[in-house]
């Protein structure tokens, strides 16, 4: 232990107290916690940490810094601290942390800064030591108390599940009994990881634990944003277009102003306005809106027909940006005994989830202070871009994080908050709920990038891969780009480039962000040499994988699940495809084809996963089953087209979604053991289904599937070709 | 602008809104009845699934004139006291939900399913169930709620 933080201060009350455990600085005064304006006022002077409430009936109240979106970060983070603190599991309540990186973030991309956002699969990986940490400090401060209490030597102290022990007295006190005696040290202790519990000492950690907000959940008393009503609300709507970036210009403002209950028209860049007394009236004055378009990059732009132009970019002699280089690509081509190519195609995809965007944001009358609240992902600036369109500073906005109704990547982006802001701004003090329709939610999407994926695969005379090349072309950089390492198979020359298209469509991460096409494109070209080399693709793998054992485990155990090796079901077959994204997972497919309809139909899933330590193991296979599913439906269904740069889909009846028939028998997940620090798991199983089932279908018809998606029309197109 | 009256969860609502509004916007922007969600709005995702005279209906599609004040309207806040509903007590059994938004449209035409179906096929959830979208890809453990209470023989009294 190590003293790095001054006199803490805290708080002490009849009822609740609160420790505060925090980074600096002391609090002149004692406030009670129920005064939560007070509370808030000291805070943001202070800039003091609260972690975790107790209250004298035992409550443990513990924060919750990242978002809940459905991934479980509402359990799996305060078991992680109630773990190091030794609290009661049964006694512990978790609430929303305030909206501060400073104080709740946890480690930013980069070095010694902090985020607070809720992405990239990154909340138990980037929280666990600092959950762990703050857990220890809670615990060492009821240690602490007990010491001076009892008046023993702190060192004698030790808890037990809510309790702390004096050994040598028997003496024994619950946390919620020790509340009237709390009291904080001169000094609280860092702890560093070895002085933390052991994996063979959690009890909390890796076991089964109902999630904390699912009774809330199956109530309709879990609240969304889209849920919150205010005294004074108004709405607001947007006219977006279909042709992103495009400038409207309103030719029938006055007539539509004396439709009832229209307040105010707002013009914006992109998109026309209507604040409105109630929601239908805000919906029915959008109708009538009468909107000229201007210009936009996107005109021209047709997502079926660019894809000849990718394969010319991808043919240009002139590389693009060097992603990856490991070895000598060129040389392995010229060394090769066998070389292969092939072109993988995929189109836009939309998030779908089930929320639509909306937002609540009360601008306060002198236009100084606001309000929010939304179901967000969080975002580098916590405040959510609020701040900038008010021009005020960032601690003048309090932001009130909301469940969202699924997140997958569009709620990292903050547009629809700032245009909720810009809306309430015109109507301040009263508050502005912001609503995107469905179709808003479509047509003016941020898609997965359209790509396409040039590769070439090497290799020497006894059938060894011996180089990779992957070009991928695209528009939006990492978004396109990435997944595209082969950190587990052992290619020793190894070439990643991109070539920049520009096509003006939004674009956003979308779950996997770019290993869903790119592993896509990389696992279907190994079955590829697999089978044209004679060999079984299990087989290709686990040579590949011959340096990284935890992923040779990972399918060693899939083949396994799956019997693989096992006797073909009449007209069904089985694929394979390896994914690492912060957990390394191997997932196998059995399908099969009604080749009349063009119909994919998936029978089972099969996936072993090494996901480090398994913080909460059913919640692991919960992101399995969805991530599966997830895939399933962007793989078989999902297609976001563009003609002359306009969305040409509008709701579930145009972009269609997988529903409950076309959902597998079944979805069976191996959690291998592992005492590494815990990976992310929301992002592992998505990316696996696309080349599961190429793989499976190339096992079954000897055709190949290259193009995401896999509608009938391609599966038909493919079984002819 | 004309009144209506509605009879919700067992208690007599009174509105005053534009004919033609949703169900749905009635009960969750005006009465704040927010359990049944906005999806879509045309019916394709089921979130906003209601009961109407114990018949799962999509509350986006029926404008408030389309219900007269006799029927009984039943939403997921008026299915049970303290969610120990036989259906949300299986729910949470299976750790069903995870976002949840679709879930509360989900439990209440899983109610009606089990009202007209006490014993349902796996194939027979399947496509009762078809109608209502999950983002989240929970519908293995939405059948095996399912299940759980048709074990429990979760018939519920009409």
């Amino acid at each position: 232990m190590k003293p790095t933080l001054s006199r803490r201060a805290f708080l002490k009350t009849s009822g609740e107290v609160a420790l505060f455990i925090g980074v600096s600085g002391l609090l002149p005064q004692m406030i009670s916690c129920r005064d939560t304006e007070r509370m808030q006022e000291q805070f943001e002077k202070h800039s003091l940490t609260a972690w975790v409430k107790i209250s004298e009936d035992g409550t443990v109240t513990i924060c919750n810094p990242a978002a809940e979106m459905g991934q479980g970060s509402m359990t799996s983070l305060p078991v992680v601290f109630a773990e190091e603190m030794d609290a009661d599991w049964s006694r512990v309540a978790v609430e929303f942390s305030p909206q501060e990186a400073e104080v709740y973030g946890s480690p930013g991309w980069t070095p010694g800064s902090k985020l607070m956002m809720t992405v990239g699969s990154r909340t138990t990986n980037s929280y666990w030591l600092v959950m762990r940490n703050a857990g220890a400090q809670a615990r060492y401060v009821l240690k602490y108390s007990a010491a001076r209490h009892w008046e023993v030597p702190v060192g004698e102290v030790s808890t037990s599940v809510g309790s702390v022990i004096h050994q040598q007295s028997g003496r024994e006190m619950t946390y919620g009994a020790l509340v009237p005696h709390l009291q904080m040290p001169d000094v609280l202790p860092e702890f560093s990881e070895e002085e933390l519990k052991k994996p063979e000492e959690f009890r909390l950690i890796g076991t089964v634990l109902p999630r904390t907000e699912i009774p809330a959940k199956v109530t309709g008393a879990a609240q969304f944003a889209m849920d919150i009503r205010l005294p004074d609300m108004v709405y607001g709507v947007l006219e977006r277009g279909n042709l992103h970036g495009s400038r409207p210009t309103l030719t029938n403002g006055s007539a539509v102003l004396e439709m009832a209950g229209v307040h105010q028209i707002v013009q914006l860049d992109y998109a026309i306005g209507i604040i409105a007394k109630t929601l239908e009236q805000a919906l029915a004055a959008k109708k009538q809106l009468e909107i000229e378009w201007g210009p936009s990059d996107a005109i021209g732009h047709h997502s079926q027909e660019v894809y000849s132009d990718y394969e010319k970019m991808a043919a240009a002699s002139e590389k693009g940006k060097v992603i990856r280089e490991i070895g000598d690509m060129q040389k392995a081509r010229k060394a090769a005994a066998r070389r292969y190519t092939a072109d993988f195609r995929n189109d836009y995809v939309y998030h779908a989830q089930m929320e639509p965007l909306n937002a609540i944001v009360q601008v306060a009358a002198d236009g100084q202070s606001a309000e929010v609240w939304v179901g967000s992902q969080q975002g580098s600036d916590t405040k959510l871009g609020v701040p900038g369109i008010l021009g005020i500073p960032p601690e003048k906005v309090k932001v009130h994080l909301q469940y969202l109704g699924g997140g997958f990547g569009r709620r990292s982006m903050d547009d629809f908050v700032e245009e909720c802001a810009i809306l309430a701004r015109e109507v301040a003090p009263r508050p502005l709920k912001l609503i995107w329709t469905r179709e808003d939610d479509v047509t003016y999407g941020a898609f997965r990038p359209l790509s396409l994926q040039r590769l070439e695969a090497c290799t020497d005379s006894k059938g060894s891969l011996t180089g990779l090349s992957h070009c991928v072309v695209g528009d939006g950089g990492n978004l396109v780009a990435s997944g595209t390492a082969n950190d587990h198979y052992a290619i020793p020359n190894q070439f990643v480039e991109w070539r920049e298209a520009s096509n003006g469509i939004r674009l956003k991460h979308w779950r996997s962000v770019g290993h869903g096409p790119n592993k896509f494109a990389i696992e279907c070209m190994l079955d590829e040499v697999a089978r044209d080399q004679g060999m079984d693709p299990v087989a290709f793998r686990r040579k590949l994988m011959r340096e990284s054992p935890r992923a040779l485990a990972t399918l060693e155990k899939a083949a396994e699940m799956s019997d693989w090796n096992g006797p073909r079901r009449e007209g069904r077959a089985k694929g394979i495809a390896f994914v690492d994204h912060g957990s390394l997972g191997t997932g196998v497919c059995e399908i099969s084809v009604n080749r009349q309809t063009g119909q994919i139909k998936v029978h089972r899933f099969w996936i072993a996963l090494d996901a480090g330590i398994p913080v909460q193991p059913d919640n692991i296979r919960a992101q399995m089953e969805g991530g599966i599913i997830m895939g399933m439906s962007s793989v078989l269904k999902e297609q976001i087209t563009i003609a002359d740069g306009r969305v040409e889909q509008s709701n579930f009846q145009n972009y269609q979604l997988l529903r409950m028939q076309d959902a597998p028998e079944s979805i069976e997940t191996e959690i291998l053991p592992s005492d590494h620090w815990p990976e992310g798991v929301g992002e592992t199983a998505t990316p696996m289904v696309a080349c599961a089932i190429a793989n499976a279908f190339m096992e079954l018809t000897g055709k190949r599937l290259r193009h995401l998606p896999f509608t009938p029309e391609r599966v038909l197109q493919a079984l002819n070709a | 602008m004309a009144n209506y009256t509605l009879h919700i969860n067992n208690q007599q609502h009174q509105v005053d809104v534009a004919p033609g509004t949703s169900l749905l916007w009635v009960l969750r922007e005006h009465l704040g009845l927010t359990g049944a969600k906005y999806g879509c709005g045309i019916g394709q995702c089921g979130t906003c699934t209601i009961h109407v005279d114990h018949s799962p209906v999509k509350a986006c599609l029926l404008p408030v004139e389309g219900v007269d004040s006799g029927q009984k309207i039943l939403t997921i806040e008026g299915l049970s006291e303290n969610g120990e509903h036989p259906v949300q007590k299986a729910w949470v059994e299976a750790q069903a939900p995870q976002c949840g938004y679709c879930h509360t449209g989900q439990i209440m035409q899983a109610v009606a399913l089990l009202e007209t179906n006490p014993n349902p096929t796996p194939e027979e959830i399947r496509s009762y169930m078809n109608g209502v979208l999950c983002r989240c890809g929970t519908y293995l453990r939405i059948q095996k709620a399912i299940e759980i209470a048709a074990k429990n023989k979760t018939t519920v009294e009409p």
